[in-house]
């Protein structure tokens, strides 16, 4: 076994005639904060995808831990979490059902979930169903789920999508415990700020391949711009995305 | 066994919080049974009645006993004149109109209802034969004693309770299936389980275990209901037959779930295509009225439904004390539906909604 918590070789996946991801391959150091970051329809869904093995590569491979993450491996489930863009709730049930009910699959005790939903700060909406939950708190609730079992590796995507500020610097901050824990976090986002605050390094992706990596710091200087919303514009261009 | 039975609960707490899918269920189709086991509890079929105009011999001499085995089928009514009797049967207020003139009678009846005039007929002409005969003051010749050979009970509630409990599980069991395939695609919620380290044994077993155990509830409270004296169903010997015919019904329904489940993209769409597949065959299959004044080709279209199969064998063990030869043939149809229907759902399958 490797240092790397993900090593992605080649990956290759065509939809019809769109080549949606084109030849990636990066590392991920275990315990690193990594940031996917590209316009829409660059590929990151479909990589993010194919990397947690919830799709098959029609080229390439993807280790996680060390292990091939497609075919489905069960074992290796155990040792990631997810957290899928838009919150993946079960209808009608309440915050506390829904943390146990995934808890359950993963042999999670009811304490552990409880007790993981204090640490998101939703214990006093513990009995509140998924619908009349606000978008933090839903946020908040759909990474708890995706911590239960507590996993090694942890993807999120976009996690922060059309939460105020307040909710937004709230979730930053469980964002960095997670990861100074001593889980390797990776997470895709359009907010730049917020990838050059939390991440280590990012990876910038335009028409399914990979065209920069770096510490953001680094990508700035690099490029002798200001900030890493720059970086981005100068790499992926300023026309309009679907 | 621990995610088997927290899936369970995740899908009985789904459907048991969701107003109107418990009233769509469960309330909406026992409404029915109530409604129609009220309606036509009274319906001995072919009651008729005669208003009566002046004195009528064969009539004013039945005796108390006569008139009391009449009952079932003849009520007689006085009417002050003729053409007040003949409006009456013109208006259907009666089924006929009778009165003697010296010895002569005269029944008119209405063409718009020929059975119903034809039943009048019979039981007149009946009368006054009898008459005739005992004017002579012989004994008859022959005599008649009639049978039936359904049960003697065999009323409207015998009918509606297994066709309307087939509408309802086959209702549930549809929805069910297709509503939690189409909203757990759309929530991404089949991609966050591909993700969790459980099998599709268990998330299927779970479903099919949920959608048996609602239907197992229906039959009881359908049964329930329907055996209560005011309604009065009556259950012939092998009635615990309904049970695996009801569970083999289940999978067969939830397989049509799946299949529009797998096809639609939207909980609306899966409802609308829901709702027309199952409410037309529903009507096919003699769930609110019987099927024989169909037409020969619908009859025989109606025999390719499930719902026809669960039907019928429902009835025959329900109400007419049919036993496994009835009951294994629509059993085995139901499953090899069951087993077509989720073999295309598969094929259909999709994991995203996009």
């Amino acid at each position: 076994m490797t240092s790397s918590a993900i090593t992605a070789e080649g990956l290759r996946k065509r939809y019809g005639d769109v080549q949606a991801v084109d030849g990636v391959s990066f590392e991920v150091e275990a315990g690193e904060f990594y940031g996917i970051l590209g316009p829409n329809g660059a590929g990151k869904t479909t990589t993010l995808e194919i990397v947690e093995g919830l799709r098959e590569p029609d080229e390439g491979t993807a280790r996680l831990l060390g292990e091939l993450s497609w075919p489905r491996n069960t074992a290796l489930l155990r040792r990631i979490g997810v957290q899928l863009q838009a919150s993946a709730f079960f209808e009608k049930l309440t915050a506390r059902e829904q943390i146990r009910t995934f808890a359950s699959f993963y042999d999670v005790s009811d304490e552990r979930a409880d007790a993981m939903l204090e640490s998101v700060g939703l214990t006093d909406k513990a009995d509140v169903q998924d619908d009349k939950l606000s978008g933090g708190q839903a946020q908040r609730l759909s990474i708890a789920c995706a911590l239960v079992h507590d996993p090694e590796l942890v993807f999120l995507d976009e996690p922060t999508t059309g939460l105020d500020p307040q909710a937004r610097r709230n979730l930053w901050d469980l964002l960095r415990r997670i990861n100074s824990e001593g889980r390797t976090v990776v997470l895709t986002t359009h907010y730049m700020d917020e990838a050059e605050t939390l991440c280590d390094r990012v990876a910038v992706m335009d028409n399914g391949k990979i065209l920069r990596v770096g510490p953001p710091r680094e990508l700035i200087s690099d490029l002798g711009v200001d900030s890493l919303e720059d970086v981005f514009l100068e790499l992926t261009g300023r026309e309009y995305r679907e | 066994m621990r995610t088997l039975r927290s899936l369970s609960k995740v899908m009985y707490l789904g459907m048991v919080r969701d107003k109107s899918a418990v009233f769509f269920m469960l309330l909406f189709p026992l409404m029915f049974l109530l409604l129609f086991g009220a309606l036509f509890q009274s319906e001995g079929g072919t009651r008729v009645t005669v208003a009566q105009v002046g004195d009528v011999e064969v009539l004013d001499q039945l005796g108390d006993d006569q008139l009391g085995a009449l009952d079932e089928t003849l009520r007689i009514e006085r009417a002050g004149d003729r053409d007040r009797a003949l409006e009456d049967v013109r208006q259907g207020d009666v089924d006929a109109a009778i009165w003697e003139v010296d010895g002569e009678i005269e029944l008119y009846v209405s063409a718009s209802d020929p059975a119903r005039s034809g039943t009048v007929n019979g039981i007149v002409n009946g009368l006054v034969q009898e008459a005739n005969v005992a004017a002579t003051g012989q004994e008859p010749t022959y005599r008649i004693t009639a049978g039936q050979v359904e049960d003697e009970s065999l009323k409207a509630i015998q009918f509606f309770t297994p066709g309307l409990l087939g509408w309802a599980v086959a209702m549930g069991a549809s929805f069910m299936s297709a509503l939690t395939l189409v909203a757990w695609r759309k929530k991404r919620l089949l991609r966050r389980l591909w993700l969790a380290p459980i099998g599709p044994g268990q998330v299927i077993g779970a479903r099919v275990g949920v959608s048996l155990g609602l239907s197992m509830v229906q039959l009881a409270v359908f049964l329930g209901v329907a055996i209560i004296p005011f309604y009065g169903l009556r259950l012939t010997g092998n009635w615990w037959l309904s049970i695996p015919l009801i569970a083999c019904g289940t999978l067969a329904f939830m397989a049509v779930g799946l299949v529009i489940g797998a096809w639609a993209k939207t909980e609306e769409s899966a409802n609308g295509a829901l709702q027309i597949t199952i409410l037309p065959m529903a009507f096919l299959s003699g769930s609110f009225f019987p099927t024989d004044g169909m037409p020969g080709w619908l009859q025989t279209v109606s025999h390719v439904l499930p719902l026809k199969w669960l039907n019928e064998a429902m009835m025959s063990v329900l109400s007419r004390g049919g036993g496994w030869s009835d009951a294994l043939p629509a059993m085995g149809v139901l499953l090899l539906f069951a087993a077509v229907l989720t073999a295309i759902a598969a094929k259909l399958f999709r994991w995203d909604s996009a």
